[in-house]
């Protein structure tokens, strides 16, 4: 893992004139993004906008029609293989948590790492449990996704995915499901993520985070990216129409 | 959880003394409402009406062990038809001196299942033990090694053939049909397609008529000279039967499963197989572990349907014992003992799905009722 935080040359992830639809509709239209090593991209919009589809193209869980995209310097095509390399290198969080329900929380941490990356039970249970402590959830390994709070629940989420020793770490909307007091555990969780110098690209709302955390904000609109800028740059002076409107409803 | 110590004592209320013990129960239960009485008076003059005879037909004036001549002068039941035929009607046609060899066969298999019966048990370690089985209880029943005498198929029949009937059947189904119900769901055109013509197929037939067609249809397409064991194709009716209407319920179960499972599980970089095995089916199977017993017990029930094939199973040896001149008249009693056998499986099976989806309820610890 990098520790260089202010260093985005080698891009990991490189968009070049993607476009996607779902049937007719245009949901991607032409996106170009770079995102550098240790690089925080937070992405916000309007709902609709396209933000999931345009980080779930990322790991494929969505295909592009047209373009292309390179992950950690390998194309997304139609290899099978390419995809479960590339799905292994990239973790995502997602907006409701999608735990294992039938599994306790250490199986569902140690799932990918024995079964994807080969790794022996024990080391991968001490893995778990390493990341587990990281976000102050290690006494709840053997209880059961259920018997957690959503809060929790988006912590062992994040953990899981970290047990894949990730390079890239998508979060589709990791808060926006969570009563308002929790939302702050799972913040501190991705902001010290963040420090260690972790890829991330988030898709959220939260101001806050964007400023203290993101090198960059990109707004999305009708499957466009509308407006990129600095964070402090991006909230203060924002400088689309659309933009300001978004902003305008998001803080009121 | 405990009162905080500084709130007020509150008074100990205990219920009222009409809502507790015996009186208060039947007040609850039974006696709540008109509506509620008179249906318990009726049923309870019903129960009047039925019971006392039945138990005089059954225990006070029926015989145990007679020949079936004393039985014809009495009321009551003549349960002496069972002790009486009980080697025909469990063993049926099979060799009279070798009969032990059925009877530890069966006495293996249901120890094989007590023993699967729990969860602990299920490693790969107990798939050798019951291949080990299987092998040693062809051996003991067909014979013709080791020394022991051989014994036709055609002369397997009674208990033993209706357990093999329904055991591999359901056993081997099973995951045919759970295989059925993901080639349904298949991005595939091909084998979406084949999957749903087999099903739809297979559910507009009875099994009847797929007996039939096993028995009579099939061998008209082999070969000269090339023959199919008569038990096998009835087996194979009943797998591509039963599997049929697995596949169905399975399906229910996947189609309940959110796609953020699957989504979650292809984000670790999970394959297809795995995705399935670890994390959609333990869960799609265990949905829908009701209405699967609910098939398989049919489908135990159903191979009694193999008399029309000419194989004696449990019913049909049963019947053939009625069909003795000096047995004749007592099939109330014979077949309120094949009933009975019957009864104990299917509620065994009923018994042991129930556990089974409560252990498998996620955060059980104790919870439970
Ligand atoms: N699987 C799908 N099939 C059809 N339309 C979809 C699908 N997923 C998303 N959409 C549509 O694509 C558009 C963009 O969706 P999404 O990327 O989820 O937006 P956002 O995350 O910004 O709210 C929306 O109009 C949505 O209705
Ligand atoms: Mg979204």
């Amino acid at each position: 893992m990098s520790s260089d935080a202010t260093a985005p040359d080698r891009p990991v992830i490189q968009m070049e004139h993607v476009h996607k639809w779902f049937g007719e509709l245009h949901v991607l239209n032409d996106i170009n993004l770079e995102v550098g090593q240790s690089e925080r991209i937070v992405i916000c919009g309007p709902s609709g906008s396209g933000k999931s589809t345009l980080i779930r193209c990322i790991n494929r869980l969505e295909e592009h029609q047209r373009g292309r995209i390179v992950v950690d310097g390998i194309e997304l095509t139609n290899d099978v293989k390419n995809i479960e390399k590339i799905r292994a290198e990239v973790g995502m969080v997602f907006q409701h948590f999608n735990l294992f329900p039938h599994l306790t929380i250490l199986d569902n941490l140690t799932l990918g790492p024995i079964w994807v990356r080969k790794t022996p039970r024990r080391e991968a249970e001490e893995t778990a449990m390493y990341f587990l402590e990281k976000v102050h959830i290690a006494d709840q390994a053997r209880k059961y996704p259920g018997q957690l709070s959503g809060g929790q629940q988006q912590r062992v989420a994040i953990a899981r995915s970290l047990c894949m020793k990730p390079r890239i770490m998508l979060f589709d909307e990791p808060t926006s499901a969570l009563d308002p007091e929790m939302v702050k555990e799972v913040l501190d969780a991705m902001i010290e993520l963040a420090e260690e110098g972790m890829t991330m690209l988030v898709v959220t709302h939260e101001m806050g985070f964007a400023k203290s955390v993101a090198h960059r904000v990109i707004f999305m609109d009708e499957g466009q990216i509308v407006e990129e800028n600095e964070p402090h740059a991006f909230f203060d002076n924002p400088r689309h129409e659309r933009t300001q409107l978004f902003l305008s409803q998001i803080l009121h | 959880m405990t009162v905080s110590g500084n709130a007020p004592k509150a008074e100990v209320l205990r219920p009222p003394v009409t809502r507790v013990g015996v009186v208060g129960w039947m007040r609850e239960n039974l006696f709540n409402g008109w509506l509620n009485s008179v249906l318990t008076l009726v049923v309870l003059y019903g129960l009047w009406q039925v019971v006392p005879p039945l138990v005089r037909w059954a225990l006070v004036d029926s015989l145990w062990n007679s020949t079936p001549e004393a039985c014809r002068s009495i009321d009551g039941a003549c349960w002496s038809f069972v002790p009486a035929n009980l080697r025909f009607i469990v063993f049926g046609f099979y060799p009279a001196d070798q009969q032990w060899r059925p009877l530890v066969s069966m006495v293996l298999l249901v120890a094989l299942l007590w023993w699967s019966r729990d969860r602990s048990h299920w490693n790969r370690r107990l798939g050798w033990v019951w291949a080990a089985g299987l092998v040693v209880m062809g051996v003991l029943m067909r014979g013709g090694i080791l020394g022991l005498q051989g014994v036709e198929t055609s002369l397997w029949s009674g208990l033993p053939l209706t357990l093999l009937l329904s055991v591999f059947g359901m056993v081997a189904a099973y995951p045919f049909g759970v295989v059925l119900a993901l080639g349904r769901q298949s991005r595939l055109p091909a084998v979406k397609s084949l999957c749903v013509v087999y099903i739809e197929m297979i559910r507009g037939v009875p099994l009847i008529s797929m007996l039939f067609m096993a028995s009579v249809m099939f061998p008209l397409f082999l070969p000269e000279g090339v023959t199919i064991n008569k038990i096998l194709r009835a087996l194979v009716a009943i797998i591509l039967f039963t599997a049929a209407y697995i596949a169905e319920v399975v399906r229910g179960g996947l189609q309940a499963m959110p796609k953020g499972q699957y989504e979650a599980a292809e984000a670790l970089g999970l394959n297809y197989v795995q995705t399935m095995r670890l994390v959609i089916l333990p869960q799609a199977l265990k949905i829908v572990i009701p209405p699967t017993v609910g098939i398989l017990i049919s489908a135990f029930k159903d191979t009694s349907l193999v008399v029309i094939i000419a194989l004696y199973d449990l019913l049909n040896t049963t019947k053939s014992a009625l069909s003795n001149p000096k047995w004749m008249g007592f099939s109330t009693e014979a077949y309120i003992f094949v009933a009975a056998i019957y009864f104990v499986c299917c509620y065994a099976m009923s018994n042991y799905s129930r556990r089974l989806e409560r252990e498998l309820t996620p955060g059980r610890a104790g919870s439970d009722p």
